[in-house]
């Protein structure tokens, strides 16, 4: 694996048979970064998946990389402690929506803030799979399942409104009916200097069929998937006929007609201020409104595992490298004459 | 010191002296005795100190709840324990009185600041009357001393205020203390220097307070004595004093080296372990990366991580925290890596006592996870022990690519003692290879690599870490098929994965110091013990030995596997006393697996066992 500028998805694809369930998202998902990952030109022995539980968290198994099946929802804590290990590696985490944003949620948020390079994948299909359909965090309220007959009574959250409080720097959302824009988004998550966090919009056929439908059919994209691209207005519609309008009191869709192209307001990644993602994030609370995907921000911020690497540095140039022998004497010492 | 020429005190000899500072949580006492500690120390006298402090950072001042206490033992012999009871005790206030008074042996010395005996202090402290006054201290020594007035006053020319010249009451005391027992002033005064650099008035008023309080043990006519305590003979060699998270995070620091790898800590702040988290977050110019995680669970993943990933990896904690990291420690022994897990233990249940010392995780090292997860169990005995115990751990970490837990308490945390300061060319080398080849064949006769392919001696699987070329494979927490890794539900590769990792740890027996029998061996009872009753347990059985009682004692440091020589040895005695501070786990433990009747001698009271405790045990044991 030393000329890895030639590498095919082949070469990604470990020996191990894939046991999702026939017309599992999952499959497109996996086959998005299997595509990728040839063309970033990266190496297969530098390349980690770490996972937690859940159907997702099968995926590092059919990586030929190294890869690490964890425990539920730590797998950004353990990432964590790996990216820091070694910074030359790429570490990316792979988790459901129970995964991360319930029992590990707290680690989620911790790894966005810090910033530190992990890029997480959160496959997002609103329900617990691998345990046979309970509802998530992130179910609608009113989700009627196995362990919530009677229907959720809890307010689900929306994952990039929650990196984005997190402090994260980098935040974006896709979905696993587009390939092309799954690859083009995981590759803008993997050029990010630090924590990247991507919402892929996963359909599980089983015990969530068509959950995502009203925005990823194919027929309905145009009218539903609004695409944010950095510099641009906020447009959408078979004719870009509606965009978004930003005021205090948030984001709301509005024809272009109506309001005038200048009213329509331009997307900035960049923007130091989370605020206006946030807005974007809070457009559509429900799978059923128009809702923005691609980059919500992408923020230069200092990468957490180089800045602990520098600390060591600066340590050790101001101090000298360790010894022992001078340490163990630090506190002051006293001889005892034979 | 100004009038030394005059001196009329008579010097007595002592042969050792147990001296307890107490007083409020904001009158420094810890600062105090850790000052007296380390002026005795460089008057070559062996020493132990116990500290004891409340919970809370600054408890109700005046109260019983908020005194913090500092015990500290200097001897001209060999000591390994704090001492039981106080000769002397320095009582700041009513509430330091009340509380430590019980323990002051007859006829003790108190040293009493006299303006701290107001109505308002008497009844937060609970007296109904002062006791300067009603008798109560009938039968000591009692040296009433109005500390804080004669404080003030000694730190008035220097424009201190008065409020801020009560702070510095207990350098006074210290000085009073320091007179009495014949300590050397200026390592305290350069100290104070050092402390306290760039805070001018500060160190001008320590030092007045300090010299003040030496000058009044000289110079009022109310001590009739003062005391010498002569070096101990001690082993020739270069000393320092330890504390034992102190000689704990030294130790990590020296696997580094040790190990030839980075170090990295995985932690989150608990007492009585953070000062571990504290020390190694200081020593960047080591390469150590210390790692304040979010939580409990992630201090210990983010450890796993970095172990998988190559690095020497720990993660500190105490008993609530330990119950947090049980699954990744699961995880830990499904993925075989090397990693290191401290428990500083303290008191419990949940919560419990978290300042007070207590040894009750043992149970929960050994059995704590779920299924069938065996883990080696190292146990540091003594303060600088707890050193040793650091690298022991980590070579078999390493070696048996394991996690290893490192139990340590409360009391060797915090206390301190001589150390003998080892050559850090003679500690061991603990490095090991990591694989950087395929280890196998596949069926067309191409290389693979086998994860699970172990190494028939130590039954240790490859470290291939992320980075290494053509090494590529998947771990995780589902059952690995032997050899190859991969996931397998096989009823038959389960069992013998079992067997296999149960094997790999049972193993380490052969790799590991027989147990040593110290006192008597041939006599009819042997005390067992572990973790930090050792200095308690020899104390008492040199003081049985004095008065004639045959005794044996044996300490355990590898508490999982044990000794391969340990059911020999059990097997020779009639009778076996186990003392732990816990409701008989050791005991537990060995009658279970070597069918012996072990008694346990318990103590739960969040104080450790002094020797007497031990020695009465003993006498009765015997029927002396």
């Amino acid at each position: 694996m030393t000329d890895v500028q030639t590498t095919t998805r082949k070469d990604w694809m470990s020996d191990q048979e894939v046991r999702w369930c026939p017309g599992c998202g999952d499959y497109s998902i996996l086959a998005a970064v299997q595509f990728l990952l040839p063309e970033l030109g990266v190496k297969r022995e530098n390349t980690v998946f770490v996972s937690g539980i859940g159907c997702a968290a099968r995926f590092p198994y059919y990586m030929n990389t190294y890869g690490m099946h964890s425990i539920h929802g730590r797998a950004p804590a353990i990432a964590t402690g790996l990216a820091l290990s070694n910074p030359d590696l790429d570490v990316w985490v792979i988790g459901g929506d129970g995964d991360m944003l319930s029992i590990g949620g707290n680690h989620l948020i911790h790894a966005m803030r810090r910033n530190v390079r992990v890029k997480i994948l959160l496959f997002n299909n609103m329900i617990y799979g691998l345990t046979k359909g309970q509802y998530s965090p992130t179910s609608e309220v009113g989700k009627v399942t196995k362990s919530s007959p009677f229907g959720s009574l809890d307010r689900p959250f929306d994952p990039v409104s929650l990196a984005l409080g997190a402090e994260a720097g980098f935040v974006a959302r896709t979905h696993d009916m587009d390939r092309k824009h799954m690859m083009a988004t995981f590759r803008r998550a993997w050029e990010h200097d630090g924590s990247a966090l991507v919402e892929i919009f996963q359909n599980c056929n089983v015990f969530n069929d068509g959950a995502w439908g009203d925005l990823t059919k194919k027929a309905n994209r145009a009218n539903m998937l609004i695409e944010l691209k950095h510099g641009e207005p906020i447009r959408f519609g078979a004719n870009d006929e509606f965009g978004v309008v930003i005021d205090c009191d948030g984001a709301r869709v509005a024809e272009v007609a109506e309001v005038g192209l200048d009213a329509i307001a331009v997307h900035d990644e960049k923007a130091e201020d989370p605020s206006v993602a946030f807005m974007l994030s809070r457009l559509a609370l429900t799978p059923h409104q128009p809702t923005p995907i691609g980059v919500f921000r992408a923020a230069d911020r200092p990468e957490y595992s180089q800045a602990t690497n520098q600390q060591l540095l600066d340590a050790q140039a101001k101090l000298g490298g360790g010894d022992l022998a001078a340490l163990l004497r630090s506190g002051g010492t006293w001889t005892v004459e034979g | 010191m100004t009038q030394t020429e005059t001196r009329q005190h008579p010097v007595e000899e002592l042969d050792e002296v147990v001296i307890r500072f107490a007083g409020d949580s904001g009158d420094g006492m810890q600062l105090t005795g850790d000052r007296f500690t380390s002026a005795s120390a460089v008057m070559g006298n062996d020493l132990s100190t116990l500290p004891e402090f409340p919970a809370e950072i600054r408890a109700p001042a005046g109260t019983i709840a908020g005194v913090s206490v500092f015990q500290v033992r200097i001897s001209d012999f060999d000591i390994s324990t704090p001492g039981d009871a106080p000769d002397v005790l320095v009582a700041m206030n009513p509430a330091a009185l009340k509380s430590q008074l019980p323990r002051v042996v007859q006829g003790g010395i108190i040293i009493i600041n006299t303006d701290a005996f107001n109505d308002r202090n008497l009844e937060k402290a609970g007296y109904e009357s002062n006791p300067l006054e009603d008798g109560t201290l009938e039968g000591y020594r009692v040296y009433p001393v109005p500390m804080t007035d004669l404080t003030r006053r000694s730190t008035e020319h220097l424009g201190v205020k008065p409020r801020d010249a009560e702070r510095s009451k207990n350098f006074f005391a210290l000085g009073v203390v320091s007179w009495m027992f014949t300590r050397p002033v200026e390592p305290t005064i350069d100290w104070i220097h050092q402390k306290f650099a760039g805070k001018e008035l500060v160190i001008a008023a320590n030092e007045a307070a300090f010299k003040a309080g030496y000058n009044y043990g000289e110079t009022a006519e109310i001590f009739e004595a003062h005391y010498e305590i002569k070096s101990a003979h001690m082993p020739p060699g270069e000393y320092t004093n330890v504390n034992g998270n102190t000689a704990l995070s030294w130790g990590i620091v020296a696997t580094g080296g040790l190990a030839k790898l980075p170090v990295f800590l995985g932690s989150y702040p608990i007492t009585p372990a953070s000062d571990i988290l504290h020390e190694l977050s200081r020593r960047k110019n080591f390469g150590i990366r210390t790692f304040q995680a979010e939580d409990e669970i992630a201090a210990c993943g983010a450890a796993l991580g970095a172990a998988y990933g190559g690095n020497l990896a720990y993660t500190t904690t105490s008993g609530p925290g330990l119950a947090l990291k049980t699954e990744t420690i699961g995880l830990a022994v499904s993925l075989e890596v090397p990693l290191v897990i401290v428990d500083v233990q303290r008191g419990g249940p949940s919560t419990g006592l978290p300042t007070k010392p207590e040894a009750a995780d043992l149970l929960m090292a050994m059995y704590g996870r779920n299924s069938e997860s065996p883990i080696p169990i190292v146990a540091a005995k003594s303060p600088s022990d707890c050193f040793f115990a650091a690298i022991e751990a980590a070579r078999i970490a390493l070696k048996y690519r394991t996690p290893v837990m490192l139990l340590s308490d409360g009391f060797l945390a915090n206390s301190s003692e001589p150390w003998l300061l080892p050559d850090v060319d003679s500690l061991p080398d603990i490095s090991v290879e990591k694989a950087t080849q395929p280890n196998g064949m596949d069926e067309d006769g191409n290389p693979v690599f086998l994860p699970y392919l172990r190494d028939p001696e130590t039954l240790a699987r490859p470290w291939a870490v992320p980075g290494t070329p053509g090494l590529e494979h998947r771990v995780g927490g589902l059952e690995k098929e032997d050899p190859t890794g991969n996931v397998s539900y096989d009823p038959a590769n389960h069992a013998h994965m079992i067997e296999l990792r149960a094997a790999k740890v049972a193993g380490i027996a052969k790799d590991i110091p027989e147990v040593e029998v110290h006192g008597n061996p041939d006599a009819d009872l042997l005390v067992l013990g572990w973790g930090s009753t050792w200095g308690a347990i020899d104390a008492a059985a040199h003081r049985a030995a004095d008065r004639g009682m045959d005794v044996a004692y044996a300490h355990l440091t590898h508490l999982n596997p044990f000794p391969s020589n340990l059911g020999e040895v059990l097997s020779r005695y009639d009778r076996i006393l186990v003392p732990e501070m816990n409701c008989g786990q050791l005991s537990r433990l060995v009658r279970a697996e070597y069918l012996v009747d072990a008694q346990s001698l318990s103590k739960m009271n969040g104080v450790p066992f002094t020797s007497g405790e031990i020695l009465a045990a003993i006498a009765e044991q015997l029927g002396a």
